[in-house]
């Protein structure tokens, strides 16, 4: 199956609030022993829900890595 | 795409919109706010992480709905140092001097000084509440829920405030209890935290725009 040719990334200053957890159409995004959210690469496709609903605005749309 | 099965906790937005009727109605009812303090702690450190954050806190639930479904918030990004370690800690400092006067304020109603049948919004606006009768308590108890009742409401107009001008959850970047929580689950268990500050620096994780 083709990826898509971004995928969300969570910055460093996630406060873990889980919004984007459950914005995610794709259950890509889950955070991680309540520090910070992380992004699936394999299940993300780019849509950008999480990063538009962000209160921290920390969640950036970047270019797959090795391409989609 | 499929709609999810709604859970009961995606309803506790109204137990936060009770609990403002109620200590309106009756300001002992305040106390009840309790709640919502002990509650995020306790499922940290018992080891179920931002769990409150994520799932039951219904004043987040409250701004989402009224910022997101309402229209009423800009969604417009928050500025850098709303979400920086500084501000989250100077904040959560902040409110916990503030809180501390209040228990100040209420040990001294508790030894003999009178009640103040005011609530304090934003630490500054006295406003006058003295419709309800607590005379059948005593007058601490009385004096402890007019002080946390200004807790609440001071906590929920900066929420208001933040939905409006930035994001519906601005209010979860700064929140002082979603502060304290991440803060114990970072030092309940340190692995995971090492691991995603690794995957940040070898570049898995980028740091957050500016």
């Amino acid at each position: 199956m083709k990826l898509s040719p971004k995928v969300a990334v969570v910055g460093s200053e996630c406060v873990a609030c889980g919004l984007c957890e459950n914005v995610c159409p794709r259950e890509a995004v889950h955070v991680v022993a309540g520090i910070r959210a992380q992004v699936d690469p394999a299940r993300c496709v780019g849509c950008g829900t999480c990063a538009r609903n962000c209160p921290a605005a920390v969640i950036s749309l970047v270019p797959r890595k090795g391409g989609a | 795409m499929a709609s999810k099965r709604r859970h009961w906790y995606e309803y506790l937005w109204l137990a936060e919109l009770l609990y403002w009727v109620l200590g309106v109605c009756n300001i002992l009812c305040a106390w009840l706010g309790l709640i919502f303090f002990t509650i995020p702690l306790l499922l940290a450190i018992l080891g179920y992480g931002k769990a409150y954050c994520n799932r039951y806190c219904g004043r987040g639930q409250l701004l989402f709905l009224l910022g997101s479904r309402l229209g009423l918030s800009r969604n417009a990004p928050p500025p850098a140092f709303l979400r920086s370690k500084a501000f989250r800690f100077g904040f959560l400092a902040f409110f916990m001097v503030m809180f501390c006067l209040m228990l100040f304020s209420t040990w001294k109603v508790f030894t003999g000084a009178p009640l103040q049948q005011t609530v304090t919004l934003l630490w500054t606006f006295k406003l006058p509440w003295q419709w309800t009768d607590v005379s059948g308590v005593s007058p601490w108890m009385a004096q402890f829920a007019y002080g946390f009742f200004s807790v609440m409401m001071t906590s929920t107009t900066l929420g208001l405030v933040t939905m409006v001008l930035f994001r519906p959850r601005s209010w979860c970047v700064y929140c002082p209890m979603g502060t304290m929580t991440q803060g114990i689950c970072m030092l309940k268990d340190p692995a995971a935290r090492k691991r995603l500050d690794a995957e940040q620096q070898q570049g898995t994780l980028p740091h957050s725009r500016k």
